[in-house]
């Protein structure tokens, strides 16, 4: 078992009277792809939230790499290396795609703020943002003013920029919503494909991409972890089976099992 | 796709972004053209240096408004304090307009830094009345303290030495033209570079979308004080090369006309691309001299109704009527217009 990279002890979030996270200790070992599922309203990407620094909790800490980062600032997290993406697109929308690749691996880059050297003119960066961008089938649109793209680019520059933060543990609220199905399980296929150190977290509802793509798997109920296992514990547990499944349960377990054996064999 | 062919458009759109920042035909055309008047219009210069002077203070606006998306309606308040500091320091410590002018910008430029910390954070109705508050205090201290400021009279006797030791202010202007546009460009130059930079590229990360910026480790503070600190020292050497150049300061230079003149220079040239400020204090000067000498008091009415056209109809769509002109006589030409 690797040592846990990413870990929660009691972290809560109440908004007023709400309690959004309740009492959330789980870990992300370093390497996993885990999957964190659950009905609308479960309190996912508050936990998203919570683990980026874009929301303080009411109480709890958060640990990366075993170190306390409760009250460390969002964008000091993620030079890190603790990367998003949103569930909602949030892009640069007056940058091209190239643009806002090229500044989020400058960015990653560090080396101080540069205020004289022209960005565009670093043929490093230039080179690999184009890589990214072409590998993330953005090649014809990277010169384009982000606001004129369709959806779909839209939902890939979203992630491009993500991976161009080079993650060490990346959080993926709900990256392919809104997805052709063809698309989709392209895009997880690269994101299963990074490497082998770098920690995944991914929200879905797409029972079938979670169970290709997770070989661990994550339950929140109205903000509390009902349960975790290995993906095939998962989708033979009784509880997940009335509370998140319902119904629709038979329907899913063919490919679930499915799902569980691709996975395997993957990383096997 | 074979590794050639993708080698190949891979250094193509490099190459096409490197130049996205190369300095254009259009733009050396239009520098030549300001050298050029000050050697065709000597009789023009008085007007001309007001033109410089506000062109700089616009595109100081610019950078937090264009390009950091801090809106103010108060940035007379550095104008004023480079414009008193170069004044007093002139008569009091040391007539040089050079000094005068960093000292000028190192005051100004400390207002900013220390006035930073309130537009931070905060909505655009916060900060418009946070940036309008500080320059209306600015005004009354300057107005009380008139033992030093002169008040409302203004500071007289303000005598400035010759520029480099050599030349000396001219009445007829010509050398404070010479002197502004010198500096005009260069501050230009500069500013066009931190833009183009990876710092000028954050600043537009967190204008457009602050949640994503942070994401990808763009601490957003700190970053915009250091552009609210340049962009005063700016507006801070604009208020200095005025009074140097008139030999003069009083009240006026903390005045609101100031702020909101300069807002809307910049609304007028567009908002964004640096050379907004210097087209709209182009337009916005020459529709003062040649208005004013129509209609003495009423020519504000024509900047206003050019004010609520190019809200309301966009900049865009005149300028896509204005491309497909140009375009009508030549199939080749690429208006540089703003985004």
């Amino acid at each position: 078992m690797n040592p846990p990279v990413l870990e929660t002890r009691g972290l809560q979030k109440a908004f007023g009277g709400i309690v959004a996270t309740r009492d959330v200790t789980f870990a992300l070992e370093r390497g996993a792809r885990h999957a964190l599922i659950g009905p609308n309203g479960a309190g996912k990407t508050t936990l998203v939230n919570l683990l980026t620094g874009m929301l303080a909790p009411s109480d709890g800490r958060i640990f990366l790499d075993g170190s306390d980062i409760t009250s460390m600032p969002a964008h000091r997290r993620a030079r890190k290396g603790l990367v998003r993406t949103f569930q909602i697109n949030q892009l640069f929308d007056s940058l091209t795609p190239l643009q806002s690749v090229a500044l989020t691996i400058a960015q990653r880059n560090g080396g101080g703020t540069r205020f004289w050297r022209p960005l565009a003119r670093d043929a490093a960066i230039a080179d690999e943002a184009i890589a990214l961008l072409t590998r993330l089938h953005l090649a014809d649109v990277m010169q384009r003013r982000t606001a004129l793209l369709p959806y779909g680019k839209r939902r890939l520059l979203e992630i491009a920029i993500a991976l161009a933060g080079r993650p060490r543990v990346l959080l993926l609220d709900e990256p392919v919503a809104g997805v052709p199905a063809t698309e989709s399980r392209e895009i997880l296929e690269t994101l299963a494909a990074l490497p082998a150190d770098v920690t995944v977290l991914l929200i879905e509802h797409d029972m079938d991409l979670v169970f290709r793509f997770a070989t661990r798997i994550s339950v929140l109920v109205n903000g509390a972890m009902l349960v975790e296992g290995a993906a095939d514990e998962i989708a033979r547990d009784a509880r997940v089976r009335t509370v998140y499944l319902g119904d629709a349960f038979a329907g899913s377990l063919g490919n679930a099992s499915l799902g569980s054996q691709f996975s395997n064999s993957r990383n096997g | 796709m074979t590794p050639g062919f993708a080698g190949t458009t891979r250094n193509r759109d490099a190459i096409e972004f490197a130049r996205s920042t190369r300095v254009r035909t259009s733009e050396i055309v239009f520098l030549l053209a300001a050298v050029l008047s000050w050697f065709l219009l000597p009789r023009q210069a008085p007007m001309l240096n007001e033109m410089a002077i506000l062109a700089l203070f616009a595109v100081s606006l610019d950078l937090i408004l264009g390009y950091a998306g801090i809106v103010s309606l108060g940035h007379a308040a550095f104008f004023g304090t480079g414009a008193y500091v170069a004044a007093l320091f002139a008569k009091h410590w040391l007539p040089d307009p050079l000094v005068g002018l960093a000292v000028a910008a190192l005051g100004s430029a400390l207002l900013g830094l220390a006035t930073s910390v309130l537009v931070l954070r905060g909505s655009d109705l916060t900060r418009l009345m946070v940036t309008l508050g500080v320059a209306l205090i600015l005004y009354e201290l300057a107005n009380r303290f008139d033992n030093i400021t002169g008040g409302a009279d203004g500071l007289q006797g303000v005598v400035m030495g010759p520029l480099l030791g050599r030349f000396a202010f001219d009445m007829g202007g010509r050398v404070a033209f010479g002197y502004s546009l010198t500096v005009l460009v260069l501050l230009f130059v500069v500013a066009r570079r931190i833009v183009n930079s990876k710092f000028g590229y954050g600043l537009r990360a967190i204008r457009d979308n602050p949640r994503r910026a942070t994401a990808i480790g763009i601490g957003s503070h700190g970053r915009l004080a250091a552009v609210y600190t340049v962009s005063a020292a700016y507006a801070g050497i604009a208020g200095a090369l005025l009074a140097q150049t008139t030999g003069f300061a009083s009240l006026d230079v903390y005045d609101f006309h100031r702020s909101a003149d300069v807002l809307l220079v910049l609304v007028i040239g567009g908002v964004g691309w640096l050379y907004g400020g210097v087209i709209g204090a182009i337009v916005f000067t020459l529709m003062h001299d040649v208005l004013s000498g129509l209609t003495q008091q009423y020519w504000q009415f024509w900047i206003g109704l050019l004010l609520v056209v190019l809200v309301l109809v966009g900049r865009e769509r005149i300028g896509n009527v204005a491309q497909r002109l140009v375009r009508g006589r030549d199939p080749n030409a690429q208006g540089d217009l703003p985004p």
